[in-house]
């Protein structure tokens, strides 16, 4: 039992980023009706912005977060500029494979500058830790947990009660009609991009304690984070996060009790069968096109 | 499209080309560098044809290529490395291994949409890689396979190259000709538009499958030679990266044709032999891929073939002199209605967009559905098509139930519809377009020899007036033709009955003349129609009985003079007064 209360605790703090990428994807579908998978590489990005400037630079921790979540936010914004923007009148294919591309891209061009050893980013707190009965709260988990609570009520309060989020709603719903009212399209497009952008990134940057921060961190979470909405069903808000925390339960778990060497397979096991049993996820996706 | 493909001396020049470069890869003496970079240019461009159908014909994507190419790399591996089993039979395992991986995939996931199939592609590339990797005692882990076999045949290795490069012969004589058979056609009609597709009778999921499982087989089959060729596998080779490759390789070369796939393959293969270099300093050489990747999607869509033949192939003038007139003659039961539909009902959510209607076509007639905007009438013909699920009550076609069938059953079925915005498939002749409702499944009256096809498409396109413009693209023509070439695709079907949704919106006053004057010499022929319209001039002369919806319910039913004198259908039109 008190193994199983460790596992939880573990595997809700590894989902919480899960389901912070998650939310990155659900946002850029939402906004432009395209996966964007190099939404892991702004994870891995922000995570190797943070190596260089808390550990390599040796400067404050607080001053390389703002730091990389500025770049996060600049990265969010050539992204739209160079990835989607030239190709947002061509069908999803295009605009998808336009992604990968950028992030075969994002991910080599920090392996040939930074070299491919995984390298180490210490935690935020200096207090590794504390022991509620037999389960060991390990501090950089309780953050994670914590900075992922506080960015989902922001989101929500961002989206349900400011004109902005109103507009970035009516963008994502029908593209046409908010710019025939006026809403300037485009830039709700690039605020999506960036702000997701900078989610990946605080994802990254509190993951990076817990793993390794490597050049294939990216696509791991990425691929984790995908699954998670499709647990959830695409497009889902609500059903992104559900979906990260359930990854990171399962996965957790299959580790401890199944097998190691596999447990990146699980995430994706569970993918499968959700496609071939449950395609619409837990909350459903709204398909149909019109005729 | 149809072009050289399709002559004799073109399928000439193909075959004698094609002797030659096998005849100069059996004879003429290479050092080993160059026949392993053509060993290798000639497995993967096998590869890359696969991915020049899925992603070019059918408008799929799948980034587990190098997954499907490793699946018949181990089979021809393991099996004649470990069980000692003779090439040949090894290598047909691997593709019929990696056949069944494709399809096992597609059937998964190709009902939703596209972005699904990314992600389950690379996690099966991912999964593979894993198993690879870690299953050591079956696949030997990460020191890979060694020591693979060859036939006794093939066993030189120029011999072997030979034989690769006949093989990509023979695969390339495939898709380039794929295009222009019924199932490349479906291929194209999907990928330009699903919906159309389905209602011209196309099974849409099965199209996919079929594509999605071919390219895995070319797949398989490319890695199967391989293996033969290196007599070497291991897992790193076949990883996601290398997958990216072959789509890359794919798209820089363009994936509308064979002659792209092979051009993009042997530049790729090239290029980083001469910018070898590059690699001293890691993840540079794929930085520069992934770029490219970006600069090729965005400048160059068709890739350097596709930018080549814009330069110099001339338009394609497939000789299709004009037909006889076209002959209609629909299927008859001999019942007297040709559709019925009873209670229907479609809800969205707590909307009940059509509740309870019933209505009978008569065979022979034409039967206009009208109605206030917002009344039902398009959901009504999307529910009878099949594009709409019914909530409730039941369909029959010439007196056999529709209700439970997918679109393209019913239109197998006897239906045949054009839509209220107009659905094309855009990169195809109007000829084409025609031709795909022409081999509707059903339509007696055509062999399925491909002159019968584009003779009754050019008679059904001569019938809308638009014979001479045959080979004309879809959007060199205007509206009001683009809805002319929907209405042939759907005569040149022989349906049993034709539901026309709105197809006087949008056009002038000569050209709505035009349109009356086709409805009778369709209606002349026998052929049920059942048409929606707002023109109240247009349906009074053409239709014979009217049923009259409005909030999703029928509020009159009969013949068409007696039914615009009915005072509710007056206030439903006009307001109440």
């Amino acid at each position: 039992m008190d193994f199983f209360l460790q596992l939880l605790f573990t595997g809700v703090g590894i989902g919480a980023v899960y389901a912070l990428v998650a939310l990155g994807f659900v946002l850029i579908f939402r906004a432009t009706s395209v996966v964007n998978f190099a939404q892991g590489e702004f994870s891995m990005v922000a995570a190797y912005l943070m190596v260089v400037f808390a550990v390599d630079l040796g400067w404050p921790y607080w001053l390389a977060f703002l730091i990389a979540i500025a770049g996060m936010a600049l990265l969010g914004a050539v992204f739209n500029l160079f990835v989607y923007y030239p190709l947002r009148n061509r069908t999803y294919l295009p605009v998808l494979i336009s992604t990968i591309g950028a992030s075969i891209f994002l991910s080599n061009t920090v392996l040939a500058l930074y070299g491919p050893q995984p390298q180490v980013l210490p935690g935020w707190l200096d207090t590794p830790g504390f022991q509620i009965g037999p389960v060991y709260l390990d501090s950089q988990y309780l953050i994670v947990i914590a900075v992922t609570l506080a960015l989902v009520a922001f989101q929500y309060w961002l989206f349900e009660h400011t004109l902005l989020g109103k507009k970035l709603q009516a963008t994502s719903q029908d593209k046409e009609m908010a710019a025939l009212l006026g809403i300037p399209v485009a830039a709700m497009i690039m605020i999506t991009f960036v702000y997701s952008a900078v989610l990946g990134g605080v994802a990254g940057i509190l993951v990076a304690p817990i793993l390794f921060v490597s050049i294939q961190m990216g696509s791991t979470i990425a691929l984790k984070a995908f699954a998670a909405t499709i647990i959830g069903g695409f497009g889902d808000v609500a059903g992104a996060i559900l979906g990260g925390f359930s990854i990171g339960i399962i996965e957790t778990f299959g580790a401890a009790y199944i097998s190691v060497p596999f447990k990146d397979a699980f995430a994706f096991l569970v993918l499968i069968l959700f496609l071939i049993l449950r395609p619409q996820g837990v909350f459903g996706e709204r398909v149909a096109e019109k005729a | 499209m149809s072009g050289p493909r399709g002559s004799v001396q073109g399928q000439t020049i193909y075959g004698l080309f094609a002797i030659a470069v096998v005849a100069l890869a059996a004879t003429v003496k290479t050092d080993g560098y160059v026949a392993n970079i053509l060993m290798q240019a000639s497995t993967y461009a096998i590869a890359v044809f696969g991915l020049s159908i899925v992603l070019g014909l059918c408008g799929q994507i799948n980034l587990a290529q190098a997954a499907f190419f490793a699946l018949g790399a181990y089979s021809v591996g393991l099996g004649t490395a470990d069980y000692h089993l003779p090439f040949w039979p090894c290598l047909a395992a691997g593709v019929v291994i990696a056949v069944a991986a494709g399809a096992g995939l597609g059937v998964s996931t190709l009902r939703l949409g596209g972005h699904y199939l990314a992600m389950v592609t690379i996690s099966f590339q991912q999964i593979l890689t894993v198993v690879l990797i870690n299953a050591i005692g079956f696949s030997h882990g990460p020191d890979g396979v060694s020591s693979i076999g060859r036939p006794a045949l093939f066993a030189s290795g120029q011999a072997f190259l030979a034989l690769a490069v006949a093989t990509l012969a023979a695969c390339g004589y495939f898709v380039w000709r794929l295009p222009d058979t019924r199932l490349g056609r479906a291929m194209r009609a999907v990928r330009d538009n699903e919906l159309a597709a389905s209602a011209a009778g196309v099974d849409v999921f099965r199209t996919k499958v079929i594509a999605f499982a071919l390219c895995a087989g070319l797949g398989g089959l490319g890695g199967g030679l391989f293996a033969g060729g290196f007599s070497y596998v291991s897992p790193d080779q076949f990883a996601f990266s290398d997958s990216i490759v072959l789509l890359t390789m794919a798209l820089l070369g363009g994936v509308g044709s064979p002659a792209g796939s092979v051009i993009g393959t042997g530049l790729l293969i090239l290029i980083p032999e001469w910018l070898r270099f590059l690699k001293s300093v890691p993840g540079l050489y794929l930085a520069i891929y992934g770029l490219a990747v970006i600069l090729i999607v965005i400048f160059m869509p068709d890739g350097i073939w596709g930018f080549l033949g814009r330069a110099f192939r001339r338009r394609p003038r497939g000789a299709v002199g004009s037909a006889g007139p076209l002959v209609l003659r629909p299927a008859d039961s001999g019942s007297p209605v040709a559709l019925e539909v009873r209670g229907l009902a479609k809800y969205f959510g707590g909307l009940k967009a059509v509740d309870g209607v019933d209505f009978q076509v008569r065979r022979g007639g034409v039967h206009a559905l009208i109605g206030p905007n917002g009344s039902g009438k398009t959901t009504t013909l999307n529910v009878v098509t099949g594009l709409y699920r019914a909530n409730a009550g039941a369909i029959f076609v010439d007196g056999v139930e529709v209700t439970a069938l997918p679109a393209h059953r019913r239109t197998i079925a006897g239906l045949a519809r054009t839509f209220q915005n107009i659905r094309l498939f855009r990169s195809m002749t109007a000829l084409e377009n025609v031709v795909i409702g022409a081999e509707r499944d059903g339509n007696a009256l055509v062999r399925t020899s491909p002159d019968a096809l584009r003779l009754r498409a050019r008679a059904a396109l001569d019938f809308v007036g638009l014979g001479a413009r045959a080979n004309d693209s879809i959007p060199s023509f205007s509206y009001g033709h683009q809805r002319l070439i929907e209405i042939a695709r759907a005569l040149a079907a022989n349906p049993t009955v034709l539901l026309l949704d709105e197809p006087a919106a949008g056009l002038n006053s000569s050209e709505k003349k035009a349109l009356h004057d086709l409805l009778d010499r369709i209606a002349v022929q026998g052929l049920t129609i059942l048409i929606i319209d707002h023109d109240m001039t247009l349906i009074a002369g053409v239709a014979r009985h009217l049923t009259v919806l409005n909030f999703g319910k029928r509020i009159a039913d009969g013949v068409t003079a007696d039914v615009l004198r009915q005072p509710d259908v007056v206030t439903a039109y006009l307001g109440a007064s």
